[in-house]
């Protein structure tokens, strides 16, 4: 009897035991990643970029609604400067949404797409609304692959108050000598001449400054040069072209204090009037047609292509045209049909919502008439005459060169940093 | 209760479970993330051996030098900084305001429970120099002094997430050393004022050595958590400008997050694992060798 009960609780007592670790692991456990079937159509969207959210919205209360009654449209957001290694996580755990914004760095999503992660439209119904420019554009980045849609499709350049090149007697400008000289003059009269970003990730504000010097001094290929390891960016014809604009941060011509602002605050101080220049995409324009942000008016907007640079092997005609910031799907959520059906319907009605709801122009064809605004039909032409489309300073990098050229950008354009100093921490990621 | 803890089978009972939890969330990992070092890759691209290579290439890489020189000159300073100025609050609480102090020691300690991005954010804007100056340069501008850019410049950014971290915590190490003041006999320090000690001797020689126990762990906290500095860094510069605030374990997590490179940040892990058991064994010792000379 008693041998029995001292079997029981010695019983009792590994049960509890196993109970209790049991219990423990399970408490630490964290939740499960997706992947299984979903009951949401979901959107890793980034802050930074609002049309892509109200044009999907648009089109799930209006032209896609018979998809979004059978999967739900559901957006999330997070900020655009961790994007990259959020993406990267979540790849990594199969938990990737059904959609999101492609990856900042194209590098990035040829990895994910290698990994079997992202949808390749190639062939698909898809595929035949993309837009050729926008087509080349995207092969360009990303190979024969297609598995970025493009949601924007920009030209690049600097953007001018042209009010304030008038109040202070300054003609466009149609070199880079004269630009120099112009922000001279604008600063001695008080004026700021370029509002740009270049707090953390968002130095890209300075550093595309530095890229399109590049490529108007060494030619369109220069990057490419750079990324097949016939280059360095420490060669001293990058470095010059990083001096050339550290001198603008030195000067004080991108404002008191570039390190400390971010990219909304870069596009508030230019459409406040508060600067004279503003290097950016055309994706802005959907920002100067908002009159609650747009102080200075949109007809006051003037665009002009980077110029040329003296004794530049590139033109003023090579425009920095983009897809911008893209649309990817995940592989696994492409193979459930209501996941397709709503890709099929992005595709055939994205490029009209999104002239209609936020004058942005996409890759996508544009099936339905729309009325647009001077600012958009301008950008339009400009896409048009574009014969050589080229890309931006950190396009081939890999991510941690991208971080280390943006987080360097701030620096730079402060005039903290030197030509030398910024493109060798570029090089050091870079790393061939 | 003897004869329970005199079975072995029972402690192995009593213990397995935790010690089996310990081993996995805590054991595991670290050795999972000591063989990474020898590998290359992340999660897309998959990993493959590259023996020493991570190593190597810690030692040219020319982004961890400075890293690393930031990290030891943060936690030196604040480290000092939070335990002196608890040190010195602690003084106050326990000579000056005595009972009064209640009131005074909520109000300081208020910052420790508020968390580190709110923390960061209040500087970012106390500080701020552009698009708008913040209080600090309108307080600065009131009695004629421009503005600066505390944030972006590396010295001055610098001397900002120091202040921060030194007002964040102190509060605490108030109330630690506090409760170390509390213990040190008032007939001791009544003799001493009788002796004729003024304040500073008084501190010097009588409170100061009787409560360099509870000094010793304080500063071994504050060490410990300073050297894992990363919260407060990330929120309010973002290791910038540059990188020029950039401390080993933003570093680490570049790499390994955004960089995807797993094994090259593990490598880095390694450094600071290696530097925290340094700094530790250090204090250890040179608490040994106080505590020998206190027992001769």
């Amino acid at each position: 009897m008693s041998r029995t009960r001292s079997t029981l609780r010695r019983s009792l007592t590994m049960v509890g035991a196993a109970t209790v670790t049991i219990t423990a692991l399970a408490a630490c456990s964290g939740g499960g990643g997706g992947g299984t079937a979903a009951d949401e159509f979901t959107f890793l969207a980034i802050n930074e970029n609002t049309t892509i959210p109200t044009v999907l919205t648009s089109l799930s209360e209006n032209e896609c609604s018979a998809q979004n009654d059978a999967l739900p449209l559901k957006i999330n957001k997070q900020a655009q400067a961790s994007l990259d290694q959020q993406l990267q996580l979540l790849g990594g755990q199969d938990a990737l949404p059904s959609a999101f914004i492609s990856a900042n760095s194209p590098d990035l999503m040829k990895e994910l797409s290698a990994a079997g992660k992202v949808a390749d439209f190639a062939g698909t119904d898809v595929s035949d609304q993309i837009l050729p420019v926008a087509a080349s554009s995207l092969e360009g980045l990303y190979g024969d692959e297609e598995i970025v849609l493009p949601s924007e499709l920009n030209i690049e350049g600097i953007w001018y108050n042209e009010q304030l090149l008038e109040d202070n007697g300054v003609e466009v400008p149609e070199s880079w000598g004269d630009l120099t000289d112009s922000f001279a003059t604008l600063s001695d009269a008080g004026v700021q001449p370029i509002s740009a970003a270049g707090q953390g990730g968002d130095g890209w504000g300075v550093t595309r400054w530095v890229g399109a010097y590049i490529f108007r001094d060494l030619g369109p290929d220069a990057m490419r040069a750079v990324d097949e390891g016939d280059a360095k960016v420490t060669d001293d014809d990058y470095v010059a072209a990083a001096d050339a604009v550290g001198e603008l941060g030195a000067e004080g011509y991108f404002g008191p204090s570039p390190s400390s602002i971010d990219y909304a605050t870069a596009m508030s101080t230019f459409l406040s009037g508060d600067a004279a220049y503003y290097y950016m995409g055309s994706w802005a324009v959907s920002n100067f047609n908002d009159d609650t942000q747009n102080k200075i008016g949109a007809d006051n907007i003037g665009f002009l292509p980077f110029p040329e640079v003296d004794g530049g092997k590139g033109s003023a005609d090579q425009t920095p045209a983009n897809t911008g910031t893209g649309i990817s799907f995940s592989a696994s959520a492409f193979e459930d049909d209501r996941v397709k059906d709503w890709a099929d319907c992005i595709a055939e009605n994205y490029g009209t919502v999104a002239l209609r709801e936020a004058s942005q122009i996409s890759g996508f064809t544009v099936n339905d008439e729309v009325e647009t605004s001077d600012l958009t039909q301008m950008v339009q032409e400009q896409i048009d005459a574009t014969d050589q489309s080229i890309a931006w300073f950190e396009a081939l990098m890999s991510p941690a060169a991208t971080t280390a050229s943006q987080s360097n950008g701030g620096p730079l354009g402060a005039g903290q940093l030197d030509g030398v100093g910024f493109m060798s921490a570029v090089q050091s990621s870079i790393g061939n | 209760m003897n004869s329970v803890l005199g079975d072995k089978r029972a402690i192995a009972l009593l213990l397995g479970p935790a010690l089996l939890v310990y081993s996995l969330v805590m054991l595991l990992p670290m050795l999972w993330s000591l063989g990474y070092t020898f590998f290359t890759g992340g999660v897309l691209s998959g990993f493959s051996f590259t023996g020493l290579s991570n190593f190597t290439r810690l030692f040219s890489d020319p982004a961890v030098g400075p890293s690393l020189a930031f990290t030891v000159k943060y936690a030196l300073l604040v480290t000092v900084g939070q335990v002196v100025a608890g040190y010195l609050l602690a003084l106050l609480y326990h000579f000056f305001l005595k009972r009064a102090s209640n009131i005074v020691r909520t109000f300081i300690f208020f910052p420790v429970v508020l968390p580190t991005v709110a923390v960061s954010l209040l500087f970012q804007k106390l500080f701020e120099f552009a698009p708008q100056n913040g209080l600090v340069n309108s307080a600065l501008n009131l009695v004629g002094i421009p503005s600066v850019d505390w944030l972006g410049n590396p010295d001055t950014a610098f001397i900002v997430i120091v202040l921060m971290d030194i007002w964040r915590a102190m509060g605490f190490y108030g109330v630690l050393l506090y409760t170390g003041l509390l213990d040190i006999p008032d007939d001791v320090v009544e003799a001493a004022r009788l002796d004729g000690a003024n304040t500073l001797g008084l501190v010097r020689h009588i409170v100061l050595p009787l409560s360099l126990p509870v000094v010793i762990s304080s500063a071994i906290f504050s060490i410990n958590g300073t050297l894992k500095v990363f919260d407060s860094i990330y929120a309010l510069t973002g290791g910038g400008p540059g990188t020029s605030t950039m401390p080993l374990t933003l570093y680490m997590y570049r790499t390994s997050f955004a960089g995807g490179d797993y094994g090259y940040g593990a490598t880095v892990a390694l450094l600071l694992t290696v530097l925290c058991l340094a700094v530790t064994v250090a204090i250890f010792r040179g608490n040994a060798r106080t505590q020998q000379g206190a027992d001769r």
